[in-house]
């Protein structure tokens, strides 16, 4: 299963990963973005999910694969 | 010197160039292709970097390029013999050394200021002014709508962003034209006029000092009671720091999103493709609104060198500045295919128009907001408009950019 995973320290609250993938992200209080579900990304979310990345313009975003 | 013609932009440019201001896509460009970190004595020593990969490593860089001053031209001290003239200030504020944290703050204030201001300003508590919002342009364009004409510029997208954030803080709608005519002496005009900048600032705190006052006797549902009744490791927030912080939200929030309004309108005047797919496909809307960003970033802050520093080649010294060109950044065809192309439904779009790093704009959302609720409303009562005469469209720019005048009709 692929996973997604939002780094604390470099998050600005852009906003952007829950614009285009709200399914896979929230926000606290501060707009700060966290992963929704352990970060697992469904199938059908696999696009959203690298948009998200590709999107964040701090780079705060990143794919965790994991084995099995 | 400062009004010689440019004629070496990598050694010698001028930011309040008055072609740079109109059309400076093809500046960048060169400067990108040959002196990507270009230089310039003009209105003190300073640094250009125009790749989207050094604006990004600069921006992380807090600890050699500090925010403690965000404008590239001195300021200059004040003119000798102006205590004589203080007494007109209020006591508390004879010993003020005027400032507007976040923006101007590095860590660790930076970290608290910036955590105060996010909770008023995320997705979900801008969301109550947008019908407010929504009124404001629909009462705007009612007001000229049956002339067929209009200026984009200063009979709308102007007129928005200083009566939302008047309402946010607390002030008086009403002084909207004062409160846009003060953005100008500060941050148009007053950036190459250090005394109209100086005087500018004075009559600003002047007056927020006073509605922090009234707001302490009588607190209120809005930002500036919200700042006052803020705590900070259990101590109260100081009242010159909420005055700073009022300061910074009523220019920032004024002059940035009139221009990236006047932008969009600019661009949607030109491009009738762009108007036929946004009112067809209005779920489009946020992207777009993400892409007239990137390609016409408003937004030029400047960093400080800390301390001697090389970079790229570039011997910077302490307290030289550094611009921080995100509006070239955002054009690099390194990180954008096709930059210079407005893709209204651009997929991949990693902007920095609100910056990148720890100083990233703190009120993005609001922006978005204004310019999404803006632009739907437009386009909902005039579908179909053209600039009058492009010749006659008249830029600010410097470290702010957009549109002033922008005649436009409608059949």
């Amino acid at each position: 299963m692929t996973r997604v995973h939002v780094d604390p320290s470099k998050c600005q609250s852009d906003n952007r990963c829950f614009q285009l993938a709200p399914e896979l992200f929230q926000l606290d209080d501060y707009g700060y973005s966290h992963e929704r579900d352990n970060g697992e990304v469904p199938r059908e979310l696999q696009e959203k999910a690298r948009l998200a990345v590709t999107n964040c313009p701090e780079r705060a975003i990143s794919f965790v694969d994991e084995q099995g | 010197m400062a009004n010689e013609k440019v004629t070496d932009w990598s050694t010698d440019y001028d930011i309040f160039d008055s072609e740079y201001m109109k059309d400076p896509f093809p500046i960048w460009d060169e400067l990108r292709g040959k002196c990507p970190v270009a230089h310039s004595e003009r209105w003190g020593s300073s640094w250009m970097p125009t790749r989207y990969e050094d604006l990004f490593k600069i921006a992380r860089d807090i600890e050699h390029f500090s925010s403690r001053d965000v404008l590239v031209a001195p300021s200059g001290p004040p003119p000798e013999g102006e205590e004589e003239l203080d007494d007109d200030r209020p006591e508390a504020l004879r010993d003020y050394q005027p400032s507007a944290p976040p923006i101007t703050s590095d860590p660790p204030e930076h970290t608290w200021a910036r955590r105060l201001l996010l909770p008023p300003f995320s997705a979900q508590a801008v969301a109550r002014w947008e019908p407010e919002t929504r009124e404001l342009c629909g009462s705007l364009i009612d007001g000229f709508i049956d002339k067929g004409r209009a200026d984009g510029g200063g009979d709308y997208a102007q007129q928005i962003p200083p009566r939302v954030i008047a309402s946010m803080l607390g002030i008086p709608k009403d002084m909207a034209e004062t409160f846009t005519a003060w953005v100008r002496g500060f941050l148009e005009l007053g950036l190459t006029n250090a005394d109209l900048q100086n005087e500018t600032a004075r009559e600003i705190f002047g007056y927020l000092w006073e509605r922090i006052e009234e707001h302490k006797e009588h607190p209120q549902d809005d930002l500036i009671s919200y700042l006052l009744a803020s705590e900070v490791d259990g101590q109260p927030v100081a009242d010159t720091h909420v005055l700073g912080t009022s300061f910074l939200l009523l220019l920032a929030g004024i002059d940035t999103t009139w221009n990236s309004i006047g932008s969009a309108l600019w661009h949607l005047a030109q491009h009738p493709e762009d108007r036929v797919r946004l009112i067809a496909e209005p779920e489009l809307m946020p992207v777009a609104v993400e892409e007239l960003l990137r390609a016409y970033s408003p937004v030029t802050m400047a960093r400080y060198v800390a301390s001697d520093v090389e970079y790229n080649g570039c011997k910077m010294s302490e307290g030289d500045k550094v611009l921080m060109n995100f509006p070239a950044a955002n054009r690099d065809p390194a990180k954008f295919e096709n930059p210079d192309q407005v893709i209204i439904d651009r997929a991949e779009n990693p902007h920095i128009a609100f910056g990148v790093g720890i100083h990233r704009c703190a009120g993005s959302n609001l922006a978005r907001m204004e310019m999404r609720v803006s632009i739907e409303e437009w386009l909902k009562r005039i579908p179909d408009f053209h600039l009058e005469d492009s010749d006659a469209v008249t830029w600010a720019g410097g470290q702010v950019r957009g549109p002033r005048l922008m005649p436009v009709v409608w059949p």
